[in-house]
């Protein structure tokens, strides 16, 4: 037999003011099962406390009901309380009579008083209906995967390493460091991108706390927070890098040339390659597709007619250590986690859809990467900017912002951010390299919005860049020159410059396999296929999936600082998350009556969680289970199941009912 | 350049409610939609310039130029921009064998009023239903109860007109039983395509581009005669940048033996405009202001000796532009079908 006891709370004047608590009291004693009601000052004060703990005691109440402020406020506060009465925490209601009550109700005082006799009559019905409950203690693997080695999962890498927690580092291309290491200056104070980056790449790969996993990808996750279980592709390299030293003869020896990824089609790589020289790790990977020895292997399986073509096979014949292996195979490599930080990146806009500018038909139209690596000192070209038709050093050179950013008819509609202050540094730069340069800026708006960023725009046309508000509407070839016609709005005239080279400003899109990896991890993305962080503002490197952090450019686009500013708050919620030995459930999750189940399965395509997984039982029914470590006790698996067969705990459609009927009883 | 167009002017003066209807800019948009395809913000420029004449022609806020208001005369009256008589709309085939459209022809051909009554564009129309007749394709024409499709009057802002137009030509597929149609103009098939369905049209409409590579992909047309022609493609604004029919042109051409198929400076998406589009075709455009002057440098820049085109509107400014200019014996215009014809 339920004994309950009621605890009213003036709240100094919050509620007593607006609410006759004598009045209260002696209702609420009139109640069903209720064999205490008392007034307090402030319940939530230590001596109120202490007044409840005892009459717990005294009167030997088994449930409890607090009419005070919200939930929200205290519910934590009372059920320490009564559990320090020797109850069990969750044999409390709180009936909300300030917020709810006579807050709103100011103005009635006889109405406000009648309401809150009728709270506390909801709460004493459903509190009888209270069941025991208790909070599950699940183990964690404290072991952190990070996926994408650009600046952003470096940055979190260290950090939780240094945290003194296990760190695997996967990363799909063959070295680390990312986009930024395609960089020739950082904007705004110009230093140089490899000489900041290089060093905290080393520092993964030589810290004990890291594994490092190049040309690898993750595949399928499973589990949940504290308890991930994943499984990663280590692609094959054809090169043991348990024996390779990185000496470096089979690159430079290695007859066969193809365009290097890492240039963008501005330089070569060997077949056999480390995409730079302070590639991470720096032992090789050989590329099949433009190997000879796999043209050959190909040939003679295809059975072709004609001559074969040659062997090859000379990175093998040179390696000292037998390090090349022509049978080695794709791995699938499973792993237990903790906790994983996504740090994918992004891939720039591929400009070839505005035909009218002509890239990839002018030689002389490139894009802002490709002129990075052309000035970057340890790039194809050892930092000397010439024109790929000629070979020229251009003196007049054109710049177009917002190539697929802030379109809406062919690009993506957002900023990249980044474009404004990329141009400003390569005008800067180009004009530093040679003072004949001239550059010209066809610009939407200028967007410079950091720190130190406005006056690095304003370095810029300080030093002669001149900036032309309007877009480009063709480009085209004339006696060996680029006219670059467009339309100067602030004039309300067409002009035409004629250019010896043109540089696209390119924005930033999700890389490719951002939705497949969003899927497996359960994470949302938005229309753009960009990571949906849980909170734009409170929480921005939390996602919706517990235990699953966004970092980087992956959300949207990011420069540096903002990058490894997110890649140092994706690991330090990690650490947070590593500070516990067991991680607690919340009891108050949704559980299926499995016989009442009819496996629709409604109920997991509603679930914002995704935390209901299927089951199929000896008898050959599949029903809907719930994953406590998941649920976060929404309910909306309950209002969605036609059979009745979800409740939740703690607001089950009994107590529910109860607290709803009592009001006409 | 031919002269300037401030879009963005006029556009911010309709944001601001500040627009000078008697100025002349509210005439010059050919529709040719190469801003709108652009624009990053997707501003309806179209609709909006569509918009401001309806203001001018329904309201009388501003000054209709002539030439347009006599062709919109025209049209209502007799349902033709010339101003013909109807019953001389089927002209055209008296000497050929087109058969009147009856329940149970397959195709309608619309062969727009520029070939139907044009001297000098009748030749489109003509081969047209030539290339049906040989590739034994069951089709007919309605003649007198056809009008103008209207595509250029909604354009020019006169909505009402068009309106009586488009439910005219709708009442008159569905009385003959049409279900599927092929025409000439692009113009035509803009309108029947996107428009008339909001209308209660429900035909199949198909360019004659489209259906002729269909007839020779299908092997029922086989163009074997071998020539030595070196050809540019003109895209039609209403073909190209408003429908996204690029291909089938340039399929045509390739199939006869021997044409070779050379691109202007400008194509497909970035294809300049013959400037007929958005009733401009009905108005007058001062020499040196002519965008088919421009274009036709670009063909003639090609070295091609025929410039191949697939719209009436087209057609007719570049045999202004190629007579004014006194280049007939440096290049020639050439309908599609009138190629495919000399190929057969």
């Amino acid at each position: 037999m339920a004994r309950i006891g009621v605890f009213i709370c003036h709240c100094g004047t919050n509620i007593a003011g607006t609410v006759d608590i004598n009045g209260v009291v002696e209702a609420a004693k009139q109640m069903p099962m209720v064999v205490h009601a008392a007034e307090n000052k402030y319940n939530c004060s230590e001596p109120g406390q202490a007044l409840i703990r005892d009459a717990i005691v005294e009167h030997r109440l088994n449930r409890v009901v607090i009419a005070a402020c919200s939930p929200r406020m205290h519910e934590n506060t009372f059920r320490k309380t009564v559990a320090a009465a020797g109850l069990n925490p969750y044999l409390l209601e709180i009936a909300n009579l300030r917020e709810h009550c006579s807050w709103v109700h100011g103005d009635g005082k006889e109405a406000a008083t009648i309401k809150a006799m009728e709270l506390i009559r909801m709460a004493v019905a459903k509190v009888a209906r209270h069941e025991q409950l208790f909070p599950k203690q699940v183990p964690l693997t404290k072991r952190a995967l990070i996926i994408g080695g650009g600046i952003s999962g470096i940055q979190a890498a260290l950090d939780i390493a240094n945290a003194g927690h296990k760190v695997v580092l996967v990363e799909r291309e063959p070295t680390i460091g990312g986009r930024m290491a395609q960089l020739d200056k950082t904007f705004p104070t110009l230093d140089c991108s490899s000489c900041i980056l290089t060093p905290k790449m080393v520092e993964v790969a030589q810290h004990p706390n890291i594994t490092l996993l190049t040309s690898a990808e993750v595949k399928e996750v499973k589990g949940f927070v504290g308890n991930f279980e994943v499984s990663i592709l280590q692609k094959t390299r054809k090169v043991d890098h348990t024996k390779c030293t990185g000496c470096g003869i089979c690159w430079q020896k290695c007859p066969e040339k193809a365009p290097s990824e890492f240039d963008v089609g501005m330089g070569k790589r060997t077949s056999i390659y480390i995409p730079f020289p302070q590639a991470v790790p720096p032992k090789p990977v050989i590329d099949t597709s433009s190997c000879r020895y796999y043209k050959y292997l190909r040939f003679m399986e295809e059975k072709k007619e004609g001559k074969p073509p040659p062997q090859c096979r000379v990175c093998e014949k040179l390696c000292p250590v037998n390090a090349i292996d022509w049978e080695q195979k794709d791995e699938i490599l499973t792993e237990k986690f903790g906790a994983i930080i996504v740090a994918t990146g992004y891939k720039p806009f591929d400009p070839t859809i505005y035909s009218e500018l002509g890239f990839g038909r002018h030689p002389d139209v490139i894009t802002g990467l490709q002129l990075e690596r052309m000035m970057s000192a340890s790039g194809p070209a050892s930092g000397e900017v010439t024109r790929p038709s000629t070979g020229e050093h251009p003196k007049d050179v054109v710049f177009l912002t917002c190539v697929g950013s802030r379109d809406e008819q062919r690009g993506r509609t957002y900023c990249s951010k980044v474009c404004c202050m990329y141009i400003a540094k390569h005008a800067i730069m180009l004009k530093e390299h040679d003072p004949e340069v001239q550059c010209y800026v066809f610009y939407m708006d200028v967007r410079t919005v950091s720190k130190d960023y406005e006056e690095f725009y304003k370095r810029a046309q300080e030093s002669g860049t001149i900036y032309i508000r309007g877009k480009v509407s063709q480009i085209r070839q004339e006696d060996g020159k680029l006219i670059v016609r467009g339309e100067d709005t602030l004039l309300g005239e067409m002009v035409e410059i004629p250019a010896d080279m043109v540089v696209l400003a390119i924005g930033m899109e999700h890389n490719p396999g951002a939705v497949e990896l969003a899927q497996a991890l359960k994470v949302s993305y938005d229309v753009n296929e960009l990571f949906i962080e849980a909170h734009p503002k409170l929480r921005p490197v939390e996602t919706m999936s517990d235990g699953v952090f966004v970092a980087g450019a992956c959300v949207g686009p990011r420069d540096i600082p903002e990058s490894v500013a997110s890649g140092g708050a994706a690991a330090a919620k990690v650490a947070v998350l590593f500070s516990q030995d067991f991680l607690t459930t919340d009891p108050m999750v949704a559980v299926i009556d499995q016989m009442k189940c009819g496996g629709c399965l409604l109920c997991t395509k509603v679930c914002p969680f995704k935390a209901i997984d299927t089951q199929v039982l000896r008898d050959g029914r599949t029903v809907a289970v719930v994953n406590e470590s998941l649920c976060k006790g929404c309910g909306l698996c309950v209002a969605a199941c036609r059979f009745g067969a979800p409740n939740l705990r703690g607001f089950t459609q009994q107590q529910l009912l109860a607290e709803v009927t009592s009001l006409w009883q | 350049m031919v002269r300037s167009f401030p879009t963005r002017k006029l556009i911010h003066q309709s944001q601001l409610g500040v627009v000078d209807f008697e100025s002349e800019d509210t005439w010059i948009c050919a529709t040719c939609r190469a801003c709108v395809a652009r624009c990053p913000r997707g501003v309806a420029i179209i609709d909006i310039m569509k918009a401001l004449r309806s203001v001018v022609v329904g309201m009388g806020a501003g000054h209709v130029p002539d030439s347009l208001r006599v062709t919109l005369k025209n049209i209502a009256g007799t349902g033709n921009p010339l101003g013909e008589a109807a019953e001389k709309r089927t002209d055209w085939a008296k000497d050929l064998e087109v058969k009147t459209f009856t329940k149970g022809t397959e195709i309608l051909y619309f062969s727009c009023c520029i070939p139907a009554y044009d001297p000098n564009i009748k030749r489109v129309a003509r081969a047209t239903a030539s290339l049906l007749n040989k590739a034994g394709v069951s089709f007919g024409i309605i003649g007198a109860r056809e009008s103008c499709c209207g595509e250029s009057v909604r354009k020019a802002g006169n909505e009402s007109l068009f309106q009586t137009l488009a439910q005219s030509n709708i009442s008159a597929f569905s009385e003959n039983g049409v279900t599927k149609v092929v025409v000439s103009s692009p113009h035509c098939y803009h309108t029947f395509k996107n428009e008339y369905p909001e209308l209660g049209s429900n035909i199949e409409v198909v360019h004659f581009t489209q259906y002729l590579a269909e007839l020779i992909r299908e092997g029922r047309l086989k163009p074997t005669r071998e020539t030595n022609l070196k050809v540019t493609y003109h895209d039609p604004c209403y073909l190209g940048r408003h429908n996204s029919v690029y291909d089938e042109p340039r399929e045509i051409l390739r199939s006869i033996p021997g044409l070779d198929l050379v691109e202007m400076v400008d194509h497909r998406e970035n294809s300049l405009c013959c400037g007929g589009g958005g009733s401009r075709i009905w108005q007058e455009t001062k020499k040196g202001e002519r965008l088919s002057d421009l274009r036709l440098d670009q063909a003639v820049a090609t070295g091609a000796s025929v410039l191949a085109t697939a719209c009436p509107y087209c057609m007719l400014n570049f045999e202004d532009s190629i007579l004014t200019s006194d280049r007939s014996d440096v290049i020639k215009l050439k309908e599609i079908s009138e190629l495919v014809l000399e190929a057969l």
